[in-house]
C-alpha cells in the first residue's frame, strides 16, 4: 500500500481549521487470506456547515468511513482531522474524549437508552462530560423544540415512533455542539415521506449549527437536500 | 448514577427478583448469626462471665483442658507471686448429674456445670437473690437456666454419684451456661467432692487441687518463667472457649454454613449482573461511542450494584430481626448487633465482589458495534 496520496476532493477552505478531513485513509479489516480492504485510499474534506451524503450498497465501506471519521476505529494508514485535531495521532483515551466533545453520532437503530426519557437522552452526553448545568438543560429544551419533540420530552423510547426516535437521536448528537456530525442510515426504519422529512431536518440543523455533516445511506432517493453527494463502491469514494 | 438509578426504576421487576434473593440470604444470615451467638452463649457464657483475662492449665492437658487439667495449690501460689500477675485464684470445673431431693420439684433430674471457687475470691458470683457462697457451707448459687427447671432457693440437690447434698442459697438471674448446661457456683471443697465423686473426707492429695488457675494478668506480662516452674500453660480467656465441650465444632460448623452462604450470594449476584451486563451490551457500546470513558460506565454499574445490595440487605436484615426476636428464648438464639452488622457487611462485600467480576465485561465492549460497522 504505497500509492501516494491524491487529495483530489479536498475543499481547500476547510482544511486545517474546523470540519472533517480524511487524507488517504486506508482501512484493512482482518489479516492474511481473510483480509478485506474496507476503505481504499479515501480522501474527503467536509467544511463546517456542509452536508455531504455518501451513498453505496451495503458492504461498500460506508460504515467504516463513519467509524474512522468518528474515531471509533483507527485506520490502517492515512490521517483523520476533526476540528483541526489529528484524531489518528491521539491515544485511545484522548480519542474517547474527542468523540465526547467534537463528534456527534446519529445511529441507525436502538440508538436510544431504554430507561431514559427523551429529555434525559439529550442530557446524557453532557452528564458524561461533567457539564450538566442549567445551560445544558436550556439547550436540551431548544433542541427538542427544533426537532419538534417538546410534547414527547417525558416519553421513553418504547413509546415513540421510528421518526420520533430518529429525531431524538439527532437532537442528542447536537447537544455538545459537535464540529462533526456523522449520520448512519437514518431512514432505514422510516417510510418515504418521513425519510425525506428526517433528511431535511438534518440538512437544516447542519446549516444552522455549522457542523460538518456526513450521512451514509443506501437509499438514493433522499439525496436532494445534500450539498454534495459521493458514491462509495468497494471501499473507494468517487 | 445518572443511568444506574433510571435503569433500576425501568427494570424494577428484574431487580426486585434478584433483590428478593439477596434479601432472603440476608434473612438467613441474621438467623444463622443469631443461632451462632445463641450456641456460643450456651457453650461458653459461663466462662465469658468470669472476671479474668487468662486461665493456666496443666501443660499435659492439650485439649478439652477443663476436663483434663488438674493444678495444685502450690501452682496458684506460685502464679500469685509471679511478676505481671494481678490475681491468681483456683478454679474448679466439672459436669455432674443431680436430683432435687428437697423442694417443690422433688425428683426432678438436673444437669449441672459446677464452677468451684473460693467464696472470697473475685470469681465468686454476686447473686441477684438470696446469699452468696460461704466457706464450708455446702451451699450453691444457681443461675437462671437451672431456676427455669423449677429449682428454687432453699431446695436441696443431691449429686447422683457422690451423694453430696447441696443447698441452694442464691440465684444469679442470668442465663449463664457452659457446654449447654446451666452453671451453678460452689465453694472449692464442695466442688472437689462433686468432682471426685466422693462423699465424706477427701484423700489428702485431692484437698489441694483445682482444674485451672484463673488469672488476671497485666497487659504484656511475660509469664514464661512461672509457666515453666509450675508446668502450666496460660491461655487467654477467649482461647479457653475452644476447650469447652463442643464449642470449637459448633463454631466451625456455623462458620462453614455462613461461608457457603456468602459464596452463594456472590455467585447469585455475579450471575445476575453477568446476564444484565450482557443484555446491556448494545447500550454500553452506544455509551462508549458517545464518548463515555469506561470508568464512567463502570462506576455507574458498581453504584447500581451497591444500591441494590444495600437495599436488599437492609430489608432482609429487618425481616430477619423480626423473625429472630420471635425465636429468642425458644432456641439457642441471641441477637448481637456486631454479629449481625458483620454478617450484613460480608453479604454486601461478597455480593459486590461477585458483581464486580461480572461488570468487568463492560471494559471488553467495543464501541464500534454501536455503528453496526462490524457486519
Amino acid at each position: 500500500m504505497t500509492t501516494p496520496s491524491t487529495d483530489h476532493r479536498a475543499a481547500p477552505d476547510a482544511a486545517g481549521s474546523g470540519g472533517l478531513r480524511l487524507d488517504d485513509v486506508t482501512l484493512v479489516l482482518g489479516d492474511g487470506d481473510t483480509a478485506v480492504t474496507a476503505l481504499d485510499h479515501v480522501s474527503l474534506t467536509v467544511a463546517p456547515g456542509e452536508f455531504v451524503v455518501v451513498v453505496g450498497p451495503s458492504g461498500s465501506g460506508k460504515s467504516s468511513l463513519l467509524a474512522v471519521s468518528g474515531g471509533l476505529q483507527r485506520p490502517t494508514s492515512g490521517t483523520v482531522h476533526v476540528a483541526g485535531t489529528e484524531l489518528t495521532a491521539l491515544s485511545d483515551k484522548e480519542r474517547t474524549a474527542a468523540r465526547r466533545r467534537h463528534i456527534g453520532f446519529v445511529f441507525q437503530q436502538s440508538n436510544l437508552l431504554a430507561s431514559l426519557t427523551v429529555r434525559e437522552q439529550l442530557l446524557l452526553p453532557l452528564h458524561i462530560d461533567g457539564r450538566l448545568d442549567a445551560a445544558a438543560r436550556a439547550r436540551a429544551d431548544e433542541l427538542l423544540e427544533a426537532v419538534d419533540l417538546t410534547h414527547r420530552a417525558g416519553s421513553r423510547p418504547h413509546q415513540l415512533s421510528g421518526g420520533e426516535r430518529q429525531r431524538a437521536g439527532l437532537a442528542r448528537a447536537l447537544m455538545t455542539s459537535p464540529a462533526v456530525l456523522l449520520v448512519d442510515e437514518p431512514t432505514s426504519a422510516l417510510d418515504r415521506a418521513r425519510s425525506a422529512e428526517a433528511v431535511r431536518l438534518i440538512a437544516e440543523q447542519t446549516h444552522e449549527h455549522g457542523t460538518a455533516t456526513v450521512m451514509v445511506t443506501h437509499d438514493t432517493a433522499i439525496m436532494d437536500a445534500a450539498d454534495r453527494v459521493h458514491e462509495m463502491v468497494d471501499g473507494r469514494l468517487s | 448514577m445518572f443511568l444506574a438509578l433510571r435503569d433500576l426504576r425501568f427494570a424494577r421487576g428484574r431487580f426486585a427478583l434478584m433483590g428478593a434473593v439477596v434479601a432472603l440470604i440476608a434473612v438467613l444470615g441474621v438467623l444463622l448469626s443469631g443461632l451462632a451467638s445463641g450456641l456460643a452463649d450456651a457453650g461458653i457464657s459461663g466462662l465469658r462471665a468470669l472476671p479474668v483475662t487468662h486461665m493456666a492449665f496443666n501443660e499435659k492437658a492439650t485439649s478439652e483442658q477443663f476436663s483434663r487439667s488438674t493444678v495444685e495449690q502450690e501452682d496458684w501460689k506460685a502464679w500469685a507471686e509471679a511478676p505481671g500477675v494481678e490475681r491468681a485464684e483456683p478454679f474448679g470445673n466439672t459436669l455432674i448429674d443431680a436430683q432435687v431431693t428437697q423442694g417443690a420439684r422433688k425428683g426432678t433430674q438436673v444437669n449441672l456445670a459446677v464452677f468451684g471457687m473460693e467464696p472470697d475470691s473475685s470469681l465468686a458470683p454476686r447473686p441477684s437473690r438470696g446469699k452468696g457462697l460461704e466457706e464450708g457451707g455446702a451451699g450453691i448459687v444457681i443461675t437462671q437456666e437451672i431456676a427455669d427447671q423449677g429449682v428454687e432457693i432453699g431446695d436441696v440437690l443431691t449429686a447422683d454419684r457422690s451423694k453430696v447434698r447441696m443447698k441452694v442459697v442464691g440465684l444469679v438471674d442470668e442465663a449463664i451456661s457452659y457446654g449447654h448446661i446451666g452453671v451453678v457456683y460452689a465453694d472449692l471443697d464442695t466442688w472437689r467432692h462433686l468432682h471426685y465423686g466422693l462423699p465424706g473426707d477427701l484423700p489428702e492429695a485431692a484437698r489441694q487441687q483445682a482444674t485451672a488457675v484463673a488469672l488476671t494478668l497485666k497487659p504484656g506480662a511475660d509469664v514464661s518463667a512461672v509457666e515453666k516452674a509450675t508446668a502450666t500453660r496460660a491461655d487467654t480467656k477467649e482461647a479457653t472457649f475452644d476447650a469447652s465441650p463442643g464449642y470449637a465444632a459448633e463454631s466451625s460448623t456455623m462458620a462453614l454454613i455462613k461461608g457457603f452462604l456468602y459464596a452463594i450470594s456472590a455467585l447469585v449476584v455475579g450471575a445476575f449482573f453477568t446476564v444484565w451486563t450482557v443484555q446491556r451490551k448494545a447500550e454500553i457500546a452506544l455509551l462508549k461511542a458517545l464518548g463515555a470513558p469506561t470508568g464512567y460506565i463502570l462506576r455507574d454499574a458498581l453504584a447500581q450494584v451497591v444500591v441494590v445490595l444495600v437495599g436488599a440487605t437492609a430489608v432482609g436484615t429487618a425481616v430477619g430481626l423480626a423473625l429472630g426476636s420471635a425465636m429468642v428464648g425458644k432456641a439457642p438464639f441471641s441477637l448481637s448487633a456486631p454479629a449481625i452488622a458483620t454478617s450484613a457487611g460480608l453479604l454486601i462485600g461478597f455480593g459486590t465482589v461477585g458483581a464486580a467480576v461480572a461488570v468487568r465485561r463492560i471494559t471488553a465492549v467495543d464501541p464500534l458495534t454501536a455503528l453496526g460497522a462490524a457486519r
